[in-house]
């Protein structure tokens, strides 16, 4: 449901449909819904045929990469002799996505249970759930989901009387971005600080403590009990456009938008109508300019192309961007381009773990650079000077936040030239030329970004 | 069980590496040096830089070649447009914040950042923005940290970490303002720790020692052996105008790896000591070298050899004395100063010994007697030679028992008082020769700077005392004395200078591959 809202008649809620519920949130509230049937179901079900299902729905990786689940379970191979780790990646901090935020604050136990049998698919024992520090109410509604869990016996030595094994710990981060980084969330779950690895070796061969491991995002993980309890074909048949994306997906909207909040849609959903109709249009008296659809990672879309874009997996990208998280920040004519984009290279300049020269030293400097030209201190060759900066970052580091920071400035500048432009001819600050008001003292990077 | 083979070409040169190589060993073997920053042979792969990416066909992105093992039909370009775009991208962000200072920095003229943006680099700076500072910092130890120089490669780090065991430096911080920083309250006191200024790319570590010292290019270089213990670990020693100002580990695997200790690296000021003996003595004062050599022979005359001699002494210089008391009768003696063992973790059978002298192993082999009281037993049927001892350690009632008193060495022997002869003689930076490790590797060490006054290599002065003794001894260089040593004792049997090379070679008998 696009909580705080009531569920729009046009989303399908199946993983949101108890949000706002606060009910829901307990043992007994949620098994009165329904929950723990399929985790029930699953321990008395061959690991390879939960795979298999799970590959037969088509669910993609929720997290940003889409990565088709089932297989990248297959990869596990339980019975191999070494300990299996299943992570939950929960540390969501992507600007503009809070959609796992309000999946742990208000079904925590629908985590828990995806978690156990995600566990149990790809033949571990042990899941964490590595959850964002700052999210300290879904912290509290994780640890107290999973104590009732153990306190009823859905986890532990003997998970539901199936005799098999699983426990779930929840682990909370410690303030960094980079953690969300899979091999980072690893590292940090070490003990070591969270600099992502180089790969290969992938998770799947040495992951967590240097064992196999599987890391899945939480809504990824909290489709699948729905997937086993009503079918493959079931969610197969969720999609209204490619039939390579499939299910349902969780959108969360903020930004210039009448209701920002957390939507579910089928995939394949027009995006066009989602902006219009479910976020209920642009604020009075504003028009929407251009819309980041998928965390601030993914290019930014221009009005045309968001309209006509099919919001799925292959949509996105024939409309120039990424379907991403879901985390959509939508601006609107009131906003200057350029400061936005310099805000989101100051989080990705702060948010950089430093070991790759060319983030460490690429995202300072693209930062230093676009704040000059909000400033009003910009030149031509600045432009030129982003560009070639944002290439050098691309595609040369061990993770993709250097490729990350890139991406906004590119599209930004191959969308919205002219503010730059604007800003370097007219040698006035952002927020005077764009028309709005000058902000109040201090750096208009300082002052409530929007994001 | 061999290791299968890998075809791959880099650079147009077709190569045969064991699986497993990294691209960057690789292209070693085919001659290509990979720019590089945060990958050292010595140290875990780390692949943070991003200097030594390659475009590799078939990749879908450029590849770190330290991190990425070579594959069958690979081929490799490191020269081709992309991959030096990618060079020319990371010199050009690591100059961003770096306060290009190299007139006033130490390591200007042996900094890899200097030598690649050089070779590759732009000529100008695209950043117009203020430059990042941090002071400098004093790590403990020898290290002194210019944080503003470092470029992150996390060498010393991993160093710590990996190979010393004591991890005591991390990366604080992240992002641009990311620094190495020490653990509260301690420093790079550990007895290796002064090797992560060698492994420093940059300028960012520096030796304290030789802090302001002298330009990298303004020095001399010489392959030698430390013989601060019995490790015998490979060195380089760095003279600039006939002083040694540094010592610098160098690469041995079978010996040291590519480390040494800092109390080796810090012990060479008593190379360039003053108080030198410099010219031959007979009869109470200077004289000739022939007068000098004669006046030792005839001191032999009726009496048995008490040869006392320092255990860092070259085997050819042991051989040769072997020689003297094979013809004259006695025996040599040496004492093995003791110190306390240190070993460095992370590298096999390597430590700093508890034998504080580099050639006892040499010594014993060519017939010396190991004795904790190398003077007992000294009488007036005895001359007492002494060869390279410390004056000021020798005891006076060896001295007033013995019948007469010899003095081959390198210094002042005033203390001694009356001496029958004195001969000057080169200490070990300024002569070539062999030592013979713990383990039994035979190494050659070479002249670096020469020796003060009159001094000649010992030897020199040994070989005109065996012919003064009526032997034949008609030996021109070092090296025909050691293919004379190597000839007549079996253990060094077949050996050569040339045999030796600059990496040694293990006695017979000695275990093989345990020659650490």
């Amino acid at each position: 449901m696009g909580y705080p809202h009531k569920t729009h008649p046009r989303e399908t809620a199946i993983l949101s449909k108890h949000f706002g519920d606060s009910e829901a949130r307990s043992l007994d509230g949620w098994k009165q819904r329904g929950g723990y049937r399929a985790l029930e179901q699953a321990l008395s079900t061959p690991p390879a045929e939960i795979v298999d299902a799970v590959k037969a729905s088509g669910l993609r990786g929720r997290g940003g990469a889409g990565f088709p689940t089932g297989m990248k379970w297959s990869f596990m191979k339980p019975g191999d002799g070494k300990p299996h780790y299943l992570c939950c990646n929960a540390d969501e901090s992507e600007p503009g996505t809070f959609k796992d935020r309000e999946i742990m604050r208000w079904t925590p136990h629908a985590l828990v249970e995806g978690c156990a049998i995600g566990a149990h698919a790809i033949g571990a024992e042990t899941a964490y759930v590595y959850i964002r520090g700052e999210f300290q109410e879904p912290i509290d509604q994780m640890e107290s989901a999973v104590s009732e869990a153990y306190a009823a016996g859905i986890l532990g030595a003997n998970a539901m009387g199936s005799g098999k094994r699983v426990d779930v710990h929840v682990h909370k981060g410690a303030g960094a971005y980079i953690c969300g980084e899979e091999t980072a969330l690893m590292e940090s779950l070490e003990g070591k600080r969270g600099n992502p690895r180089i790969k290969p070796p992938f998770p799947a061969v040495s992951g967590l403590f240097a064992k196999p491991t599987t890391i899945n995002n939480v809504e990824t993980l909290v489709a699948v009990p729905h997937i086993l309890t009503n079918g493959a074909e079931w969610y197969k048949a969720m999609s209204l456009s490619n039939p390579k994306s499939t299910g349902t997906k969780l959108f969360s909207v903020c930004g210039n938008v009448s209701r920002p909040g957390t939507y579910e849609v089928v995939l394949g959903f027009p995006f066009k109508d989602f902006l219009y109709d479910l976020c209920g249009g642009p604020q009075a008296g504003r028009k929407f300019k251009a819309v980041i659809p998928g965390g601030a990672s993914v290019p930014i879309q221009t009005m045309e192309e968001a309209e006509a874009t099919l919001m799925d997996y292959e949509g996105f990208v024939a409309q120039g961007t990424m379907l991403g998280s879901g985390g959509i920040i939508v601006f609107d004519d009131h906003q200057s381009m350029p400061r936005m984009i310099a805000r989101l290279a100051r989080f990705f300049a702060h948010e950089s773990c430093g070991q790759c020269t060319q983030c460490r030293e690429g995202t300072a400097w693209t930062t230093k650079i676009l704040e000059r030209i909000v400033a009003g201190q910009g030149t031509f060759e600045d432009l030129d000077t982003l560009l070639e900066i944002a290439d050098n970052m691309t595609g040369k580091t061990i993770c993709v936040l250097s490729d990350s920071c890139a991406v906004p400035v590119v599209s930004g500048l191959q969308k919205f030239r002219h503010e730059f432009e604007a800003l370097i001819t007219g040698r006035r600050s952002s927020t005077v030329a764009m028309g709005g008001k000058p902000s109040a003292g201090g750096s208009a990077l300082t002052t409530g970004a929007g994001v | 069980m061999t290791t299968p083979m890998v075809n791959l070409t880099i650079e147009g040169r077709p190569i045969s590496v064991p699986a497993g190589t990294s691209i960057l060993e690789a292209a070693k073997v085919a001659g290509v040096l990979i720019p590089h920053y945060c990958y050292h042979p010595g140290l875990p792969v780390a692949g943070v830089c991003r200097m030594c990416l390659v475009d590799v066909e078939n990749a879908p992105k450029l590849m770190p070649s330290c991190a990425t093992s070579v594959a069958e039909g690979q081929v490799v370009h490191v020269h081709n447009d992309k991959s030096l775009d990618a060079r020319k991208g990371v010199l050009e962000l690591l100059l961003i914040n770096h306060p290009l200072d190299c007139p006033i920095c130490d390591q200007s003229g042996e900094c890899e950042l200097q030598d690649y943006t050089f070779q590759e680099g732009r000529a100008d700076s695209r950043y117009r923005e203020p430059k990042r500072f941090n002071p400098v910092e004093d790590f403990g130890g020898d290290v002194m940290y210019v944080p503003n120089r470092c470029i992150l490669c996390t060498r010393c780090v991993r160093f710590m970490d990996d190979v010393h065991g004591d991890p005591v430096l991390a990366v604080a911080e992240r992002g641009d303002r990311a620094v190495i920083t020490t653990a509260p309250d301690a420093g790079l006191t550990q007895a290796w720790a002064g090797n992560v200024v060698d492994l420093c790319p940059v300028g960012a570590l520096l030796s304290k020692d030789f802090l302001n010292k002298a330009r990298a290019w303004e020095l001399d270089r010489s392959a030698s052996v430390c013989t601060g213990c019995s490790q015998g670990c490979n060195i380089v020693v760095e003279t600039r105008d006939n002083a040694v100002v540094r010592l610098k580990p160098r690469a041995n695997e079978a010996v040291n790896g590519h480390f040494m200790c800092d109390e080796g690296r810090l012990n060479y000021r008593w190379l360039n000591r003053m108080d030198r003996l410099v010219a031959p003595m007979a009869g109470g004062g200077e004289t000739e070298w022939d007068l000098a050599t004669a006046a030792v022979a005839a001191t032999f005359a009726g009496k048995k050899a008490h040869v006392v001699a320092n255990p860092s002494l070259s085997n050819e210089v042991f051989f040769l004395l072997g020689r003297i008391v094979a013809k004259a009768g006695g025996a040599i003696h040496f004492a093995v100063p003791q110190g306390s063992e240190a070993p460095l973790p992370g590298v096999e059978d390597l430590s700093l010994r508890a034998d504080r002298a580099a050639n006892a192993t040499g010594a014993e082999l060519l017939g010396a007697l190991r004795s904790d009281h190398p003077y007992a037993g000294v009488s007036g049927g005895h001359l007492l030679v002494l060869v390279d001892v410390e004056p000021s350690a020798v005891p006076a009632a060896a001295l007033s028992a013995a019948g007469a008193v010899v003095f081959i060495g390198t210094a002042d022997p005033s203390k001694l008082g009356r001496l029958a002869a004195a001969l000057p003689i080169a200490n070990v930076v300024e002569s070539d020769g062999t030592i013979t490790n713990l383990r039994g590797r035979v190494q050659r060490f070479l002249q670096a700077k020469a020796a003060p006054g009159h001094a000649r290599p010992a030897w020199y002065a040994l070989a005109d005392v065996l012919i003064a003794l009526g032997e034949k001894a008609d030996y021109h260089s070092a090296s025909e004395v050691f293919s004379a040593l190597a000839a007549a004792k079996p253990p060094f049997a077949g050996m050569s200078f040339d045999s030796l090379g600059l990496k040694g070679t293990d006695v017979a008998g000695a275990v093989a591959g345990a020659s650490r």
